[in-house]
């Protein structure tokens, strides 16, 4: 990280921090600021009364004669601390309440921001790595906001007040001390730096490690099935020697810090000694605000105040690594709040609709029947078109990074209520063309029309509202069973939900379950079986009842009988929609409308089942002979 | 459980002993240096000379080098006995898993072994440092300083014995109180971080349905209800500063007033003002101490659950071992089930597998057929020793699979499993772990058998191509060719796929079974399939139904004799009822 980078995402932090707790962080920072002056100050007292004390014994008076000023002193004391006490209170419950809330607005923030990210980042970024910037990148934060940050303060404000105390007693004196703080900042620097750096490092080969151990334990078994076992060890046994050199440097030059810092700390205190001592017997002048001359009511609380400056310097070195570390985590979350949000231009918008006078009217109540409101700049007025599921697709270019073109010249068209299979290899471009419908991507050139609208009018929201899909990969919720069909449409109600269930076959195995519609479960759906998982994924899909489908079969191996109502739900869900399916299944190919085969990019066949076959040609190939089932 | 951990100190052995020692010099000169000082402060206030102000520095800086050596030392030690104590627990742990069972492995969970290997062995190390280091550190500077202080102070001292409970109870209660809470709020705080994953893996859903909104208010409140938890925790660990701060200037007061009379009336005797200022630097000390120990004993009670979970490992004893006087040759692909019955653990009611009488031949074609749950996975995976028999005998090549060497059994049963990984690594350095050795001619015939070598030389790295972790960059048809050409590569007697072609095109899926039956003819193939069409050509299809074995016989036989089977061929190949007397017509004439 380059110097001036670090005070960029310094100031960030700051304003970020700033812009949570706007009234909240100034007071803090006055906290804070009171805290350290009136920490700083007893010890004037201190001093005060063992210079009373000394003068009393010098001069032999009785304690009766003293005790008066004595307990002034420290009554003073006893007022001081209890403000110091009642201030650092009201510091700590603050921080609890700043620190807690920046780390959970921080993650609202960084997992808002995330939802509004195209597709394309999900897709170029690895999970593990997105991951990481809500675990490890919060984690290293959270020591910084809420020690490092408080605690540079303190002892900035501490080294302050005690440095002008010192010079109000004499500046000579005060010079030694400063001596002594360089160096201690030096000395900081320079092994805080290593360590810092080895820290770093270790974090890296942690993360290393982690990976290794993730993917070995998780292949065990087939670790096992080719007795493994040696090699894996051998192999293991790098990565972790690796982590133990670098968390070993990491540590060693941490531990040494503290013991050097103090003992820097000692040597300052003889320093001042010694100094002292001379100053006194050789006469030397003393230059100071105060106007004092050297004396020994100048050098011992010199003595102590040199100790209590040390102390403060040594209290920020700790904080060094977490500094660091802090920095660099957000300069990750940083990269991630800065990635472009997916753009929106479009201004057509569905709403639901009525028919007025043979007129379409929008409706302010769910009226089941939607309709695209198209308004026109130019000439100030609104259109009302019908929802109705044609899609229609004019010599169409992508590319997901512009030096590779992916599908080239697509054109199609899907009527209402029209099934369009897609058939072809691996890479054909499948699923790059439905990514295409539903914006996931955008076309580089061509048009894509939805009901005669350009798809690039269209709200992002509305034209994804008006296309279902169902995915190869079936993704499921952590909630109950009726929550995940319900994200279908969150308005259903329950009675919809087992509508859309029954529809999907699914209602038969539900009931099956311990708590029926209210089983809860797991984000992978672990314990349903693949089937269920996709049944669901269909009953969510009927329940949101769009007029366009895009459905993705998998090719996954369930059993047959399974397979079967699957494959019925499909069907069922198919009724009366427009729908792109990615083909695996025979009777599916059989029964669309138009059969568009793929190859590299290219539609290279399309027609319905009979007459591809009567071409004989690539259809005639795969379905003779093989389907390429990936 | 501390013996059990304390065994991967090993040849750290020196440095964890060691730190303690230096730590102790350390905290003994820490505590001489004050009272040196102390005589220091004394010398100046008196007037002395330069000499002898010189001479007590000479003595402190003595002191301070000597303090810095052991705290260098210490420090240094402690380092590479933490680290080198971590690098071996990790090495024990992964070792020990290495030995593990597949049963053994059912029972942890590859999830919580890797939580195990890594946050809890963090945990643990963190503890032994405190161990080794700090709760040496903190009890000795207690008692040190409590000793220098009533040297000073004399009866003064006294008052420590009355903060010192304060203190200890109030961090007591305020850690009562704090540690429900966090106890509360961390599994909460993994679960956050679990649907955060979960939204992004299912990313394409949230925006098709146009969830992000809803998804959003879901995380804020999530997110949220963890800020009040540990909003709440914190506030009250937040009172431990504050206490120690008030026993601290307590103290003070005390010492200040209390000792200001002491030395007036007794004319310095009792006290003077050198030990005065000395009385308030181990106070801070032995508070400070006291704070530390708190903060270990904290430590100490989070990092216990992991330590009992990283026993729990070390302590599991692997279910299956080769014998101790194992026979080390296969002689060959010969396969004899006498009666097997199988569970998964004792604890199951009901057999996985029951009364399995099952005969093999070398260098047959076996097909399994069956549905989900009906045992197919199970009944092969006795024949590799992956699981034992519960009731029953195994024998392969005529001898009971117990009688083998693990390994030479296993090489000698090649099995590419229904769930299979490829690793992280370039496509040869995968292959090559079904044979170390393998040139690269093998490598490419078994590709080649295997029906990968076409798509292989379509990357432009060909054989060197690097497979993602979780081979993410290759297909799920790709991914299964790739596991069978491993497998292969081992020249095994006996070669188990099961479900392995499930993603692979019919087309291709005929080529690898004509390859397989063409190149490795002496080698018994057992095929798990779905499909009917994977296992049609087979010299014999078995059918499992619910643990048993339904039916054993040809396609044909099947087709005619078995309802099951019929089934799911028919459901499979042709579409309608009006098909299937054709069929069976079809089936009828081929017997």
């Amino acid at each position: 990280m380059k110097k001036k980078n670090r005070a960029g995402i310094l100031k960030r932090i700051f304003k970020l921090l700033f812009s949570f707790y706007p009234r909240l962080l100034p007071v803090m920072i006055v906290l804070i600021l009171v805290n350290a002056i009136i920490s700083a100050i007893p010890s004037v007292f201190q001093q005060n009364i063992i210079a009373t004390i000394e003068n009393a014994r010098n001069t032999n008076l009785p304690w009766e004669e003293v005790k008066g000023t004595v307990y002034y002193f420290v009554g003073i004391l006893i007022a001081l601390y209890i403000t110091s006490i009642l201030a650092n209170i009201a510091f700590h419950q603050l921080s609890a309440v700043i620190t807690q809330g920046f780390l959970a607005k921080l993650r609202n923030l960084m997992f808002n921001h995330m939802q509004t990210l195209p597709i394309r980042y999900f897709d170029t970024n690895k999970h593990g790595d997105i991951m990481s910037h809500y675990t490890n990148d919060i984690d290293s934060m959270r020591q910084m906001v809420s020690q490092s940050f408080p605690q540079l303060l303190i002892s900035l404000v501490t080294v302050t007040t005690i440095l002008s105390i010192m010079m109000y007693y004499s500046i000579w004196m005060g010079l030694v001390i400063i001596f002594g703080a360089t160096l201690s900042i030096f000395v900081t620097r320079k092994v805080g730096g290593l360590s810092a750096r080895y820290f770093v490092r270790q974090q890296k080969t942690t993360g290393l490690t982690e990976g290794f151990i993730e993917e070995l334990i998780h292949g065990q078994k087939v670790v096992k099935v080719f007795n493994h076992e040696e090699e894996a060890q051998i192999d293991f046994d790098k990565v972790n020697e690796q982590l133990c050199h670098d968390s070993k440097m990491a540590n060693r030059y941490s531990n040494i810090l503290m013991p050097i810092l103090n003992n820097i700390g000692y040597l300052i205190y003889v320093a001042v000694a010694v100094a002292g001592g001379i100053f006194i017997q050789k006469g030397v002048p003393n230059f100071s605000i105060s106007g004092l001359p050297f004396s020994i009511a100048v050098v011992v609380p010199f003595l102590g105040m040199s100790r209590q400056f040390a102390g403060s310097i040594n209290q920020v070195s700790p904080q060094i690594n977490s500094i660091v570390m802090g920095l660099a985590g957000a300069e990750r979350i940083f990269e991630l709040l800065d990635e472009e949000e997916e753009t929106d231009e479009g201004y057509v918008e569905l709403v639901n609709a009525k028919y007025v006078d043979g007129e379409i009217v929008e409706s302010d109540i769910q009226t089941g029947f939607w309709a695209w409101k198209h308004p026109h700049k130019a000439e100030g007025t609104i259109t009302y078109t019908p929802l109705q599921g044609d899609v229609r697709m004019f010599d169409v270019d992508f590319a997901y990074t512009p030096d590779k073109v992916v599908l080239h010249n697509i054109s199609l068209y899907a009527k209402p209520g029209q099934k369009v299979a897609f058939v072809g290899a691996t890479g054909a471009g499948k699923t790059t063309i439905t990514n295409l419908i539903n914006r996931f991507y955008d076309i580089a050139d061509g048009k894509i029309r939805y009901d005669g609208i350009n798809i690039n009018k269209i709200k992002k929201a509305s034209l994804r509202k008006s296309l279902g899909i169902v995915l190869q990969e079936t993704v499921l919720f952590t909630g109950t069973v009726m929550d995940n069909i319900r994200y279908g449409k969150l308005e259903a109600t329950d009675e919809e939900c087992i509508a859309a269930a029954k529809l999907a076959g699914a209602d038969e195995f539900i009931r099956t379950l311990p708590n029926g519609y209210q089983t809860l479960l797991d984000g992978d759906g672990s314990n349903l079986s693949q089937g269920q998982c996709q049944l669901l994924a269909i009953a969510r899909a009927a329940v949101a009842n769009p007029p366009v489908m895009i459905l993705d079969e998998a090719t996954s191996s369930i059993d047959t009988r399974t397979e079967q109502i699957v494959q019925e739900g499909m069907d069922a869900l198919m009724k009366g929609r427009t729908v792109f399916v990615i083909a695996h299944r025979l009777s599916t190919v059989k029964n669309a409308d138009v059969i568009i085969v793929l190859d590299h990019g290219h539609i290279i066949e399309r027609g319905t089942h009979e007459e591809l076959l009567e071409q004989k040609g690539e259809y005639y190939q795969l379905y003779t002979g093989a389907f390429e089932l990936e | 459980m501390i013996r059990q951990l304390a065994k991967s100190i090993r040849e750290y052995k020196k440095d964890s002993i060691l730190t303690p020692i230096f730590v102790a010099f350390e905290v003994i000169l820490e505590a001489i240096i004050p009272f040196v000082i102390a005589q220091l402060v004394n010398q100046i206030r008196v007037g002395a000379g330069i000499e002898v102000i010189l001479n007590y520095g000479f003595i402190l800086i003595g002191l301070a080098l000597l303090s810095l050596l052991f705290g260098f030392l210490s420090g240094y030690v402690c380092a590479t006995a933490s680290t080198g104590f971590a690098k071996n627990l990790r090495h024990d742990i992964f070792e020990k898993v290495q030995g593990f069972s597949f049963a053994n492995i059912d029972k942890f969970s590859a999830a919580s072994l890797v939580t195990r290997l890594t946050t809890d062995v963090q945990n643990a190390t963190m503890a032994f440092m405190m161990l080794i280091r700090t709760a040496i550190r903190a009890p000795m500077n207690l008692v040190f300083s409590f000793v220098m202080a009533y040297i000073m102070g004399g009866k003064m001292a006294l008052i420590f014995l009355v903060v010192m409970p304060i203190l200890v109870g109030g961090l007591y209660l305020i850690a009562r109180k704090a540690m429900p809470l966090f106890r509360m709020g961390f599994p909460k705080y993994d679960a956050l971080n679990e649907s955060v994953e979960e939204n992004v893996k299912g990313m394409r859903v949230v925006k098709s349905f146009v969830r992000e909104e809803y998804e959003m208010e879901k995380f804020d409140k999530a997110s949220d209800d963890i800020r009040v938890i540990f909003e709440k925790a914190e506030k009250i660990l937040a009172f431990n500063g504050p206490l120690m701060q008030m026993c601290l200037n307590v103290v003070m007061v005390f010492v200040l007033s209390v000792g200001s009379r002491t030395i007036i009336t007794t004319q310095g005797q009792a006290l003077d003002i050198g030990q005065f200022s000395t009385l308030l630097t181990y106070s801070f000390q032995i508070l400070s101490s006291l704070m530390m120990l708190s903060m270990i004993f904290v430590m100490l009670t989070f990092s216990y659950e992991s330590a009992k979970r990283i026993c729990e490992v070390l302590r599991e004893e692997s279910t299956i071992h080769s014998p101790d006087n194992p026979i080390l040759e296969v002689k060959d692909g010969s396969i004899d089930f006498e009666d097997v019955s199988f569970k998964y653990s004792h604890l199951a009611e009901q057999p996985v597998l029951r009364g399995i009488d099952l005969h093999i031949q070398s260098g047959e074609t076996i097909g399994i057929i069956g549905g989900t749950g009906s045992g197919k996975s199970s009944l092969v995976q006795l024949i590799p020793r992956l699981y034992d028999a519960t009731n029953g005998k195994v024998r392969v090549g005529g001898v009971d699979v117990r009688d083998y060497d693990l390994e030479v059994l296993r090489d000698s049963v090649a099995m590419v499993l229904q769930k299979n990984v490829l690793f992280s690594g370039t496509i040869k350095e995968n292959l090559r772990w079904g044979n170390k050795e393998a040139s690269d001619e093998e490598l490419k015939e078994a590709c080649r058998l295997a029906g990968a070598e076409e798509f292989i030389l379509q990357f432009p790295d060909q054989y060197d191509t690097y497979i993602e972790q979780g081979g993410t960059n290759v297909s799920g048809g790709q991914k299964q060719r790739l596991c069978i050409a491993r497998a292969l590569l081992k020249k095994p007697k006996i070669l188990i796929l099961d479900d392995s072609t499930s993603a692979v095109d019919t087309k291709t899926d005929a080529l690898i079974r004509k390859a397989m039956r063409e190149y490795i003819p002496e080698t018994t193939k057992i095929i798990i399939a779905q499909r009917t069409s994977s296992v049609e050509d087979a010299d014999r299809i078995i059918v499992m139904h619910n643990g048993e074995i339904d039916a054993i016989g040809t396609s044909a036989e099947l087709l005619k004799t078995n309802k099951i089977y019929r089934e799911v061929y028919l459901s499979q190949n042709k579409q309608g009822n009006e098909l299937e007397e054709e069929t069976l017509e079809m089936a009828g004439g081929l017997a």
